[in-house]
């Protein structure tokens, strides 16, 4: 499904290597996370992936089902089927969350040439995922996650996750800044779009989302390079010894 | 005085070959020559005027009207029911107008009106505008008081239905109008004017509104989408106790447009709201919203919401000023201008003022001048939703706080369409 080879990174405004060199696999239905102490990389590998400005590659690339991801506009990634779930979801006052899904929902048909849909049957697809997930269809009238919860917003992002139905979500720090039962809630939204075509790859600094969502594989992090990877039992490796003492191992 | 012979040699330019319309009874023959003494006495503007120090006025100065090419302009207001007055090059259109009737409202042209010897306007023609000369001159709306000779005469008596549309539309390609409108809302009663089209090649415009207490205005404009317009308007009113004003103006492209609306609050608890959104794109787009508030009542709210989307080397400008006297205890003034500037080429300048005497009083004010949010567009992106129509949807957000202020919400929705057809066709 997706495949980095030899990624490097730098900053476009100063001359700083963020990445040095990442290979990663992620094959189709597959569930990676992503561990990390902090200023690791994590988050860098998110944005580029999904093609945010300001972000230089100077080695390495990065292919969706085969197709070069780092050529396209961040638009034309998410409609070859590229998700990213926000750290922190944008506030954009004045655009209805409603406006907002059905305009993306669209563009991404039209761009695979694919027939719009009317605002009608849209409302019909949108009020059913949200059923499925348990989210209340009063969020969708107000504007894109102004005066949303934490975990209102992190919902927000699962929900547009389950209308646009990406191959590839990656999960930048969902947990941030979730109690425990919002993070269930969102956990569970995550679970009920696990299938077989479809890969995740969740990136967390703590263990805990991943006692809810359960990975095939475990990469660590640490200073632009992935330098341990395992099953879920990693994840609890880190838990309990703290990223100190698997970097030591690992030097 | 340099300036003083400059803007007297102007005024000798502009109004060679004018003469004051003939005829009328003789209140209103009065009321012109009071204004062209008025108007001959302050002068035309010169840009050294501090009051048009960012805009120029020689569009409005020139002695020839100048000649604009007639557009296609999108009609304006077809999904609401009106009482259609339509107005061609400037005269009153009675073939292309309903019939001037309507429950609750006594409506007739302005041409009509100024011949009857006894008639209500003749205690309004002239006097809000006057009024409306303290601290600056505006010395267009005298020159409207002089020479206009057609325009519709309002008074709602009651709860008007319908709103009234003064569809303006043009078939000459040099076509010079000067319109005056005078509106009465009588005690309790409530009507909603719409105003939209071509208009002219130059358009000056002058309205005076006398809101009785408890009378309720609102006021709905589209300017656009004919690029080659210039129009200087003005809307004075004066408001009563409890009395209601709000005006909303939508501006699409326009080479040269200066917007100017003055406000009393006369009554106690009274409210005024004015508002606008102008979008503009490159550099012969000139729109300008100069707005003075005078609260001289207790207990009155005014409001003021611009927003400018500019782009191209378009220019923006925001004149807005509230004046609180000393008797205006409990006053609440909001003043927002803000612009959204899609490139760097554009400009918006603002000078946002508060004068106030009283010292119960609550008045705010804010003028902002920002690019798009990238943050908030790469969110936009990731979705699929390409970089225009994101965009698109961002300018929209922006503006919505201005589309906030107008009540109707069918009305509303009609410039929504209209705003997201410009955005569409890019122009």
């Amino acid at each position: 499904m997706l495949k980095i080879s030899g990624l490097k990174v730098k900053l476009e405004e100063e001359d700083k290597q963020i990445l040095k060199g990442v290979d990663l696999e992620v094959g189709a239905g597959q569930v990676h996370a992503i561990m990390g102490p902090n200023g690791s990389g994590k988050s860098t590998l998110s944005y580029v992936l999904s093609g945010r400005d300001g972000y230089e590659v100077t080695e390495g690339s990065a292919e969706l089902e085969g197709v070069d991801l780092l050529d396209m506009e961040p638009e034309e990634r998410a409609a070859a089927g590229l998700f990213l779930a926000f750290q922190y979801p944008v506030e954009i006052p004045g655009v209805g969350n409603m406006t907002f899904l059905r305009t993306a929902y669209n563009a991404q048909r039209k761009a695979r040439g694919e027939d719009e849909v009317s605002a009608a049957e849209f409302l019909k697809l949108v009020r059913e995922k949200a059923k499925d997930l348990k989210i209340d269809a009063e969020m969708l009238k107000r504007p894109v996650n102004v005066g949303f919860s934490g975990g209102e917003k992190k919902r927000n992002e699962i929900l547009q996750m389950a209308v646009l139905e990406p191959k590839m979500c990656i999960l930048d720090e969902t947990d941030s800044g979730l109690d425990v039962d919002a993070m269930k809630l969102v956990s569970d939204g995550v679970n009920a779009l696990r299938n077989e075509g479809r890969s995740f790859l969740v990136i967390t600094h703590y263990q805990r989302l991943l006692d809810h969502i359960t990975p095939d594989v475990v990469h660590i992090m640490a200073n632009g390079r992935i330098v341990k990877t395992g099953g879920p039992e990693l994840a609890l490796e880190v838990e309990k010894n703290g990223y100190a003492d698997l970097m030591d191992e690992v030097q | 005085m340099a300036l003083a012979k400059a803007k007297s040699d102007a005024t000798e330019a502009r109004l060679a070959g004018l003469s004051l319309p003939e005829g009328g009874a003789s209140w209103a023959r009065e009321a012109r020559q009071d204004a062209l003494n008025r108007l001959t006495g302050m002068g035309l503007p010169q840009r050294r005027d501090e009051y048009w120090r960012f805009t120029s006025p020689a569009e409005f100065l020139a002695p020839e009207t100048p000649r604009a090419e007639i557009a296609l302009d999108a009609p304006g207001f077809d999904d609401t029911e009106v009482l259609r007055v339509v107005f061609t090059d400037g005269v009153f259109d009675a073939e292309a107008s309903d019939d001037l009737a309507q429950e609750n409202l006594e409506i007739e042209r302005y041409a009509d009106a100024v011949t009857k010897d006894i008639h209500w306007i003749k205690g309004l023609l002239g006097v809000l505008e006057t009024a409306g000369q303290n601290r600056v001159d505006r010395p267009f709306a005298t020159f409207n008081t002089a020479f206009a000779e057609d325009g519709i005469v309002l008074r709602a008596t009651g709860k008007v239905s319908k709103p009234v549309h003064l569809d303006y539309r043009r078939s000459d390609d040099r076509a010079e109008a000067v319109l005056r409108h005078m509106v009465r809302v009588e005690d309790g009663a409530e009507l909603t004017l719409l105003e939209s089209g071509v208009g002219a090649a130059r358009l000056n415009t002058g309205m005076e509104v006398d809101i009785a207490d408890r009378g309720t205005f609102h006021h709905v404009r589209m300017q656009g989408r004919d690029h080659e317009r210039r129009a200087a308007t003005h809307v004075f009113a004066r408001l009563g106790e409890e009395s209601v004003f709000k005006s909303f103006t939508l501006s699409l492209n326009g080479m040269m447009t200066r917007n100017e609306v003055i406000i009393t609050l006369k009554g106690d608890d009274a409210v005024a709201h004015v508002a606008g959104a102008a979008l503009g794109d490159g550099r012969d787009f000139h729109h300008d919203d100069t707005v003075f508030i005078t609260h001289d009542a207790v207990n009155c709210e005014s409001r003021q919401v611009f927003k400018k989307v500019l782009r191209n080397g378009a220019t923006g400008v925001f004149q807005g000023k509230i004046l609180v006297e000393p008797d205006a205890q409990k006053t609440d003034g909001y003043q927002i201008s803000q612009s959204l500037l899609l490139d760097e080429d554009a400009n918006f300048l603002a000078k946002p003022e508060l004068e106030i005497y009283a010292d119960d009083v609550q008045c705010s004010h804010g003028s902002t001048s920002g690019a798009i949010d990238e943050t908030a567009l790469f969110y936009l992106k990731s979705r699929g939703i390409p970089e225009d129509k994101a965009q698109d949807l961002l300018v929209l957000a922006f503006v919505a706080e201005a589309l906030a202020e107008i009540e109707d919400e069918g009305l509303a929705e009609t410039l929504r369409g209209q705003l997201a057809g410009w955005l569409e066709r890019r122009r």
